[in-house]
C-alpha cells in the first residue's frame, strides 16, 4: 500500500525547525514562514498602508529573524519572539518614513466629511463601523509620531496591557505609562486640530 | 465639537476594523530564494573590505603627492635643500658667528 505523500516538514516542532536551521537546514526556515506569515502581514498592514510597503516590513521581519535565530532562547514560543521582532521592525519603519503630517486633514474625503458632519449633528448618529469613521482613524493615526502611533495601536486598538507592550517594544513600564499618556495628549490635540480645520 | 466622544468612537472603528492577512503569492519562497542566495558570512570579509578601501586611498594620496612633487617649481626644491644643509652646516662653515659676545 502506497503512503499518501506527506511533506518533509509537516509534522516537526517550531523547535525542531529552528535547531534544524541553526545546523545548517535553510529550508527548515519555509515552513515558519508559511505558518507565521499571515500574522506578521496583519501586523505591518496596522501601520503602512500600501502593500509595497506591507510587503517591505514583512520580508524585512523574516530576513531579520533569519540573522538573529541563534538569539531565540527557546524559553518563550517563538511567535512571541517573532512578533516582537514584527513590533520593532514596524515601528523603525514609522520612524523611517514620517509623513507629511501636516497636510493630512486638509484632503478629507466626502464621506468623511459627511460623517464629521453627522458626529457634529448628533454623535449618536454617526456609526463606529462605518467605513468613513475607519478611513478617518486611518489619517488620525498617520498624523501621530511614531510612538505615540505605536503605543495608541497596541493599547486602545489591539487593548494591549502596559505590560505586554513594554515586552513587544523593549521599553520599561514606566516609558510605555509616559509615552501612552503622550500620545493620548497628542491625539486630542490632533483631533482638535482637525475639529479646527474642518469648522472654523 | 466633542473631542473625547470623537477620539473614543474612532478607536471604536479602529478596533472594528480588523487587518488582512493576506499573505501574497509564493512569498515565502521569495524569502527563501532571498536567504539561500545570500553569501555565507565571513567575519574577515568586513576587514578585508576595510582594509582594500584603506590601500586604494593610499596608492591615491600617494599619487597625488607624487604628482605634486613632480610639477613643483625647482627653486623650490633647491631652496629647501640648501636651507636644510646651511642650517646643518652653519655652526662649521662660519666658527666666528660662534665666538661673538666671547669678549675677554
Amino acid at each position: 500500500m502506497l503512503l499518501p505523500y506527506l511533506p518533509q516538514h509537516m509534522e516537526l516542532t517550531d523547535a525542531e525547525l529552528i535547531a534544524a536551521v541553526l545546523k545548517g537546514d535553510a529550508a527548515s526556515f519555509e515552513p515558519l514562514i508559511r505558518k507565521y506569515s499571515p500574522r506578521v502581514f496583519a501586523t505591518a498592514r496596522r501601520y503602512a498602508r500600501r502593500e509595497s510597503e506591507v510587503e517591505d516590513i514583512a520580508q524585512e521581519v523574516w530576513l531579520k529573524s533569519f540573522q538573529k535565530l541563534g538569539s531565540f532562547r527557546g524559553d518563550a514560543p517563538f511567535e512571541h519572539w517573532l512578533m516582537r521582532l514584527t513590533v520593532r521592525t514596524c515601528y523603525d519603519f514609522l520612524r523611517g518614513h514620517k509623513r507629511n503630517r501636516e497636510t493630512a486633514f486638509s484632503e478629507l474625503t466626502d464621506p468623511e466629511d459627511d460623517w464629521l458632519d453627522r458626529f457634529v449633528a448628533q454623535p449618536s448618529d454617526a456609526s463606529e463601523n462605518a467605513d468613513a469613521a475607519k478611513q478617518l482613524i486611518e489619517r488620525v493615526l498617520e498624523q501621530l509620531s511614531p510612538p505615540a502611533r505605536l503605543v495608541i495601536t497596541l493599547l486602545e486598538i489591539e487593548d494591549r496591557s502596559v505590560k505586554e507592550i513594554a515586552e513587544l517594544t523593549g521599553w520599561s513600564v514606566p516609558l510605555v505609562k509616559v509615552r501612552a499618556f503622550r500620545a493620548r495628549a497628542e491625539m486630542k490635540k490632533c483631533l482638535a486640530k482637525l475639529a479646527k480645520d474642518k469648522y472654523l | 465639537m466633542n473631542v473625547l466622544e470623537l477620539q473614543r468612537k474612532l478607536i471604536a472603528a479602529a478596533r472594528a476594523k480588523q487587518p488582512s492577512d493576506h499573505v501574497p503569492y509564493a512569498f515565502e519562497q521569495r524569502i527563501m530564494a532571498r536567504l539561500t542566495g545570500r553569501p555565507a558570512h565571513d567575519p574577515w570579509g568586513f576587514w578585508g573590505r576595510a582594509l582594500a578601501r584603506a590601500a586604494v586611498m593610499c596608492v591615491a594620496v600617494m599619487l597625488v603627492m607624487t604628482g605634486v612633487a613632480l610639477y613643483q617649481p625647482a627653486t623650490n626644491q633647491e631652496t629647501l635643500s640648501q636651507d636644510v644643509e646651511q642650517t646643518l652646516f652653519a655652526a662649521v662653515d662660519n666658527p666666528a658667528a660662534d665666538q661673538v659676545g666671547d669678549t675677554p
